[in-house]
């Protein structure tokens, strides 16, 4: 092998010699003719001339001229040597055909440029049989039976009739932590219409949409859709954490920009990992932050004269872990003003927020075409399962093309898609509305009288303060997610995370056993980014009517009370 | 089993592809010099590269009808495709205009295995059950009120059935990839990955942020190399040893009808202490002698494999996916996978289903029906594997695999094929270039084993039609050198463009007329083929013969 390198590290000078000899070759065959000799000649002064004839004519001179001459015969132009001869004679070919040859072996050789030094000292195959075997890998997934301090998740083991009322560890209880905002999932029409639908199509689609997975009822939920959101065109998915996380790969790629608010769910930071685009983040809910974030962005592509991409910014209407209003207004202007395009998941605000219920980008006051990418799951209000995006014609269509979570996994059940055609129907008429306009009222009384509850608060603060300082943002108390954090002082008392949430875990314990309140404690996975304070999370729905509000309320303070109660008093 | 035998295209249709795409691509090329880009807002990007479009625009749009067909019934054995735009080969949005009518067309395009996608006698009635008792969705994930009894008893079913210590289920297939492998990989793994694995697998890798890297499709030489050389060498720059290595493999490529090499890839994995993480989308249900997937049939230990992957879309004709791994797995996965966190929980209909096949396949409800349907499946595979191949069609795959591809290899013809096929009444798959190869276009039949003898031979009836039209029996063409240049003279492979009411696509199902050949020069055909390879002449001798049958083999 060092043999080998060493002569593919002289090569390429070879090469180059070779290549110079050949051309070389081609200069000798056009040799100097006789005329110029003689003009040379007649251009020396006659007497300098004369002189030298004298000089010649000396006998040994004359001798050596004489042999001169006669070698010159044979070595000269038309002598037996002369490379001219030779040439004439085809000779060139010869010399062509071997420096030729030359160069063809050099090309063949494998490599022009020494091996790196890794090839140098490579392992042999001893070695890495060695190295193989001292290997020790890591377990597949560590061991968590220790790190797992939380309980179980509740069984549901039957229910009653709607899935507001439920049996868990045989208590019945009210279901608080299930997101059918509008109870259009206990709906005679809707539970007829999917049972029809098994009935005509069976349970499962059995191919993508693209091989023979589009039904009618698909097209015609995707009709709907569209036309409820005031839209050109809608497109669904088969599963809701699948559609943002394949909506923003479509419209982003490497070297676009995405700006992301901190609060943000998973399935949104799959979606930005997954485009690899740039993602800068910003302050949770933070105006100013996001307008010093894009000013920055701003400048920095003027000072590198980057080409125009892409840019957007994702925004969640209502935020899932904070129960938070996004400000879309203020948003809205800012994408305006940068030249952003905006996406706002409305999974927890579609079918509740704004006077349609056409989620938060209504209850800002933005018109349907505004936003340009609007994601919501049909696990919500719509009380199915699933996801769908509504825009624009072109934002559609490239997603049919381009959208990973629709055109490689098989399409939605039929019956779940007539499920929610038929709650969207029912979303549209009047009944909907009520529904969706009393879910705002109790979200807002909710809220309203929860404040104050010893050790909970609502985060970024105490929600009637933040509406009476801003209240701009009237909508942000309909929010029909609420989550319950320990306050700061209570916080920072019981230390860690874990600390604070077994004591949440606590007050949910309390509230299943002793009142029949099933709220849930959300749980984070490591790969999530965006770890907020832990919470205790309660969904408002229509289940919840406005004589139970108050009997939650004391329920929540009670158990708040028994189990925080002497933490607050000790702080 | 074994390594399927790979046949390679004639050079000369490789040479017409090329040739084809390169007037295609040089057309469209011209096209844009003239096309005005629809407007976007000024200041703003365009939503799609224009650049990575140029496909879409000029060539997908082109076939877009032989995709996103849409039916109007359930995707049982037969399905009603319903009737649109004729896009007349004119580039248009994907958008399908629907004229109203339908066309009750044979079903090789769904993955309907087993034959639950239609309404089924035992399942039905349970999952309407189910859903009165539960109605249409828990609203709820997995951790907070979304676990309901159904859950837990799927769960408990599906690692019973698999053979696994646990298992863990999730509303849709694809999120099962792409949601739990970066919960199981993540930096510093190494994921060993088969070149032709599903975009799910991919997704997922890519965003577990494990280095990655690719082995030759069912390559063991190659995957045994890649193994030894980065195990040896450790991370990139910092060479520290990796934390672990997951080989990904899929039970049944889906593009290609081909069984993975598990019991190769077992004692690879042992030998170099890797994991293996086996994806059974199309292979559980309707490998093995009960239906439990490629371990039954390869003879491997469900537990050798570390991760059992699987989904319930195919085979069970329902929706989601599963996990079967040890007890550690599958705890960490429900503390930790962001499909059980955060989305919605499966819906109970689709769980009933799931249990519902589940009891029938392993006999639960008192009679073999379950039994029978998988002994149904691997007999029809094999007979409309064994015809296909006879009929001189390069077909991919394994015995008793129910996919089977079968070889076109240029990409302009497969709109054509899809659209006689749908003339003729049969909805068969077409794949062209996005997802394979250039060269490598091919039309794929899924095989039901609620498929009847008479419907799988009316589909070879079709098919021998049609391809032997298009000039695909690559694997029959054994005519001297001379000849068949005469016959691709005489009768040149028909371009993409065929359009309903052509004259030679009058032999319809209904009339019960079997003529395999109504066009007019097809004695020409016949007449050269006939003193071509035996299997091509027993065909053409049984059409001539006009049998009801006319593809019997006589040399099978």
């Amino acid at each position: 092998m060092a043999k080998g390198s060493g002569g593919a590290r002289a090569s390429p000078g070879l090469a180059l010699a070779a290549v110079a000899a050949l051309a070389a070759v081609l200069l000798v065959s056009r040799a100097p003719q006789p005329e110029v000799l003689q003009q040379l000649k007649d251009s020396f002064m006659q007497e300098d001339l004369a002189a030298v004839r004298e000089f010649l004519r000396h006998p040994t001179l004359a001798k050596a001229r004489a042999g001169a001459v006669e070698f010159w015969e044979i070595i000269g132009p038309g002598g037996r040597l002369h490379p001219g001869w030779f040439l004439e004679h085809k000779g060139h070919i010869v010399i062509e055909g071997l420096l030729m040859v030359i160069i063809v072996v050099m090309l063949l050789q494998s490599r022009f440029y020494p091996r790196t030094t890794e090839d140098e000292d490579a392992l042999t195959d001893k070695e890495i049989d060695a190295l193989c075997q001292e290997w020790e890998p890591q377990p597949l997934v560590p061991d968590i039976s220790e790190e797992d301090y939380r309980p179980e998740p509740p069984l549901v083991q039957s229910r009653e009739g709607s899935c507001y009322e439920v049996l868990v560890n045989g208590q019945p209880a009210l279901n608080l932590a299930c997101a059918d905002f509008l109870g259009l999932g206990n709906d005679a029409d809707v539970q007829r219409r999917a049972r029809e639908t098994v009935e005509r199509y069976g349970v499962g689609s059995c191919g993508p949409r693209g091989f023979y997975g589009t039904f009618d009822v698909h097209l015609e939920l995707e009709k709907a859709l569209a036309q409820f959101m005031g839209q050109e065109e809608a497109i669904i998915y088969s599963y809701d954490i699948s559609t943002i996380a394949s909506v923003i790969p479509a419209f982003a790629s490497r070297q676009d920009i995405l700006v992301l608010d901190e609060g943000v769910s998973y399935p949104i930071q799959q979606g930005a990992k997954l485009s690899r685009a740039r993602v800068h983040w910003f302050k949770h809910n933070d105006m100013a932050s996001l307008e010093a974030l894009l000013q920055q962005i701003e400048e920095d592509e003027r000072r590198e004269r980057a080409p125009l991409c892409r840019k957007m910014i994702v925004v969640e209407g209502v935020y899932a872990n904070s129960g938070d209003v996004a400000p879309l207004q203020q948003l809205y202007s800012l994408k305006e003003a940068y030249r952003y395009r905006l996406c706002v998941e409305e999974s927890h605000a579609f079918g509740v927020m704004g006077e349609r219920g056409r989620g938060a980008c209504e209850a800002a006051g933005l018109e349907p075409g505004q936003v340009e990418v609007v994601v919501a799951s049909m696990g919500t209000s719509l009380a199915s399962v699933g996801g769908f995006c509504v825009g624009h014609h072109e934002v559609c269509d490239h997603q049919r093309l381009c959208g990973q979570g629709y055109c490689f996994s098989a399409s939605l059940p039929p019956y779940l898609a007539t499920a929610a055609a038929e709650a969207l129907a029912i979303l549209e008429g009047s009944r909907g509305q009520q529904l969706a306009a009393q879910v705002r009222r109790t979200a807002a009384a909710l809220r309203q009288q929860l404040d104050g509850t010893p050790g909970l608060t609502f985060p970024g603060g105490s929600s009637s303060s933040s509406s009476s300082s801003s209240s701009k943002d009237s909508s942000s108390v309909e929010s029909p997610v609420l989550h319950l954090q320990l306050t700061p002082a209570l916080a920072a008392a019981a230390g860690s995370r874990k600390a604070a949430d077994m004591l949440l875990q606590g007050v949910a314990d309390r509230l299943l056993t002793k009142h029949g309140l099933l709220l849930a404690v959300p749980r984070y996975s490591a790969l999530d980014h965006v770890l907020l304070p832990p919470s205790l999370k309660l969904y408002v729905h229509a289940g919840l009517s406005a004589d139970k509000v108050p009997k939650v309320v004391a329920a929540i303070r009670e158990a708040a009370k028994h189990v925080l109660g002497p933490l607050v008093k000790g702080n | 089993m074994g390594q399927a035998h790979h046949p390679n295209a004639p050079w000369y249709i490789n040479a017409i592809c090329t040739w084809a795409l390169s007037i295609v691509i040089f057309c469209g090329r011209i096209r844009d010099l003239f096309w005005r880009r629809p407007q976007t807002r000024k200041g703003y990007a365009d939503l799609s590269d224009q650049r990575e479009d140029f496909y879409n625009r000029r060539m997908y749009r082109r076939i877009h009808d032989c995709y996103n067909r849409p039916i109007s019934s359930a995707p049982g054995a037969w399905i009603d495709v319903m009737e649109r735009v004729d896009i007349d080969g004119k580039a248009m949005s994907t958008q399908p205009d629907l004229v109203g009518g339908t066309r009750r067309c044979l079903n090789l395009g769904s993955y309907n295995y087993l034959g639950f996608a239609a309404a089924d006698e035992y399942c039905t009635p349970r999952v309407l059950d189910s859903l009165a008792d539960w109605g249409v969705s828990t609203c709820s994930s997995r951790t907070e009120a979304g676990t309901s009894a159904i859950h837990r008893e799927l769960e408990q079913l599906v690692a019973e059935y698999i053979g696994q210590e646990d298992a863990i289920t999730f509303g849709m297939g694809f999120a099962t990839n792409a949601a739990s492998i970066p919960a199981i990989a993540g930096p510093g793994s190494l994921v060993l990955s088969d070149a032709l694995n599903h975009t799910s697998i991919v997704a997922g890798v890519k965003a577990s942020g494990a280095k990655v890297k690719v082995f030759r499709h069912n390559d063991m030489a190659h995957l045994e190399k890649l193994l030894r050389w980065h195990i040896a060498k450790g991370q990139p720059r910092t060479h520290r040893p990796w934390k672990k290595v997951i080989i990904m493999v899929e039970g049944i490529y889906s593009m290609e009808g081909e069984t993975t090499l598990l019991r190769e890839l077992v004692a690879l994995k042992r030998r170099y202490k890797a994991y293996l993480y086996l994806d059974e989308a199309h292979s559980i249900g309707c490998m093995g002698a009960s239906g439990r997937g490629l371990c039954e049939h390869a003879g491997v230990d469900p537990r050798e494999v570390d991760v059992l992957m699987g989904t319930f879309t195919k085979s069970f004709g329902s929706a989601g996916g599963y996990i079967a791994g040890s007890k550690q797995l599958i705890a960490y996965l429900r503390r930790h996978c962001p499909a059980h966190l955060y989305a919605t929980s499966m819906a109970p209909g689709v769980a009933q289903q799931i249990i519902s096949a589940i009891r029938l396949m392993r006999g639960e409800d008192g009679s073999d029906r379950g039994a029978r349907k998988i002994r149904q499946l691997k007999d029809n595979s094999n007979y409309f594997r064994r015809r296909l191949q006879d009929m001189g069609l390069h077909v991919l795959g394994d015995w008793d695999s129910p996919i089977m591809p079968i070889m076109v290899y240029h990409l302009c013809y497969i709109s054509g094929i899809s659209r006689r096929c749908l003339q003729r009444r049969i909805a068969m798959v077409v794949v062209g270039f996005p997802a394979t190869a250039l060269l490598m276009s091919r039309c794929r039949v899924c095989i039901s084993a609620s498929h009847t003898k008479e419907d799988l031979d009316y589909a070879l009836e079709v098919i021998y039609d049609v391809c032997s039209k298009m000039g695909l029996q690559y694997a029959a063409r054994q005519l001297p050198w001379p000849w068949c240049w005469l016959r691709l003279l005489l009768w040149p492979p028909a371009f993409g463009n065929y359009r309903p009411g052509d004259s030679s696509s009058n032999s319809s199902y209904e009339k019960g007329s079997s003529k395999s050949s109504s066009s007019g020069s097809s004695w020409v055909w016949a007449w050269l083929a006939g003193s071509s390879g035996k299997a091509v002449k027993a065909h053409s001798a049984a059409a001539a013969a006009g049998k009801a049958q006319p593809l019997v083999t006589a040399a099978a």
